[in-house]
């Protein structure tokens, strides 16, 4: 887990892509900034993807746990 | 590379096959760019104009795909997992042997968490900077009406598309 204190959280989990960025940016745009959501995921290529998405959208990838068959982000809403 | 869109980026897609397999590609990379914050248009021309119709019904054929995966969606994992060697001889003469390839794909990747093409394009619609363009000549060859569209698309023509292309970052022909 993770030691970041999380304010929203979003289950991914069965989604393939596109859907866990896609997801995770539509429920970002409802967040404050300055909150933090916590994404669950199955899909292996949502790590490389949310890593992506963070890059390009500016947002701040907190942290990033791969369980094996779950992936845990947290993302810092900046803007 | 850089536009002139001050540090937004763009995407434009050209979507010209309207199959079930090939109308994926450029939904997916429209709605990810749309989730990653970029502009994008997506010009729908030939054969992947339909994929603007308020009723979609895009098919697969495994005939001159000969890459396809034939899977079952349903059973125990081996036998999901058994790729079927269909003869050509079926698969492109079977009455109706098309309209089971279209719906063990659509079971399969619905079972998997793959979104629907429906879903992805009311995704895209939802985003305020996709912008969806219907190719004004194919309509015209193939005898489409604006009215048969989805209300949120625009009908435009090459230079249309080559506007908007020219000052985008990323361009791709699917």
């Amino acid at each position: 887990m993770t030691e970041h204190e999380i304010n929203q959280t979003l289950d991914c989990t069965g989604l393939l892509c596109p859907m866990p960025i896609v997801k995770t940016s539509k429920f970002i745009k409802g967040m404050q900034v300055g909150e933090t959501l916590q994404m669950i995921s199955t899909d292996p290529g949502s790590k490389p993807d949310i890593e992506a998405w963070a890059r390009q959208t500016g947002h701040e990838l907190l942290s990033s746990v791969d369980e094996g068959s779950q992936f845990q982000f947290v993302i810092k809403k900046t803007h | 590379m850089s536009n002139t869109n001050g540090g937004t980026k763009r995407l434009a897609l050209i979507s010209s096959r309207g199959t079930l397999d090939w109308a994926y590609p450029p939904f997916i990379l429209a709605s990810a760019a749309g989730a990653m914050g970029w502009e994008v248009a997506i010009f729908f021309t030939f054969y992947g104009l339909p994929l603007l119709k308020k009723d979609l019904d895009a098919s697969v054929t495994p005939a001159g795909n000969p890459a396809m995966p034939m899977k079952m969606p349903f059973g125990p994992e081996g036998f999901q997992s058994i790729n079927w060697n269909i003869p050509n001889v079926i698969s492109n003469n079977v009455p109706g042997f098309d309209s089971i390839a279209t719906n063990l794909m659509k079971q399969t990747f619905k079972k998997k968490g793959v979104a629907s093409i429906e879903e992805l394009r009311d995704m895209c619609i939802e985003m305020d900077d996709i912008r969806l363009i219907g190719c004004q000549m194919t309509m015209d060859v193939f005898g489409f009406t604006k009215d048969e569209f989805v209300d949120e698309c625009e009908i435009g023509g090459a230079a249309t598309f080559l506007e908007y292309a020219a000052d985008s970052d990323v361009s791709l022909f699917v």
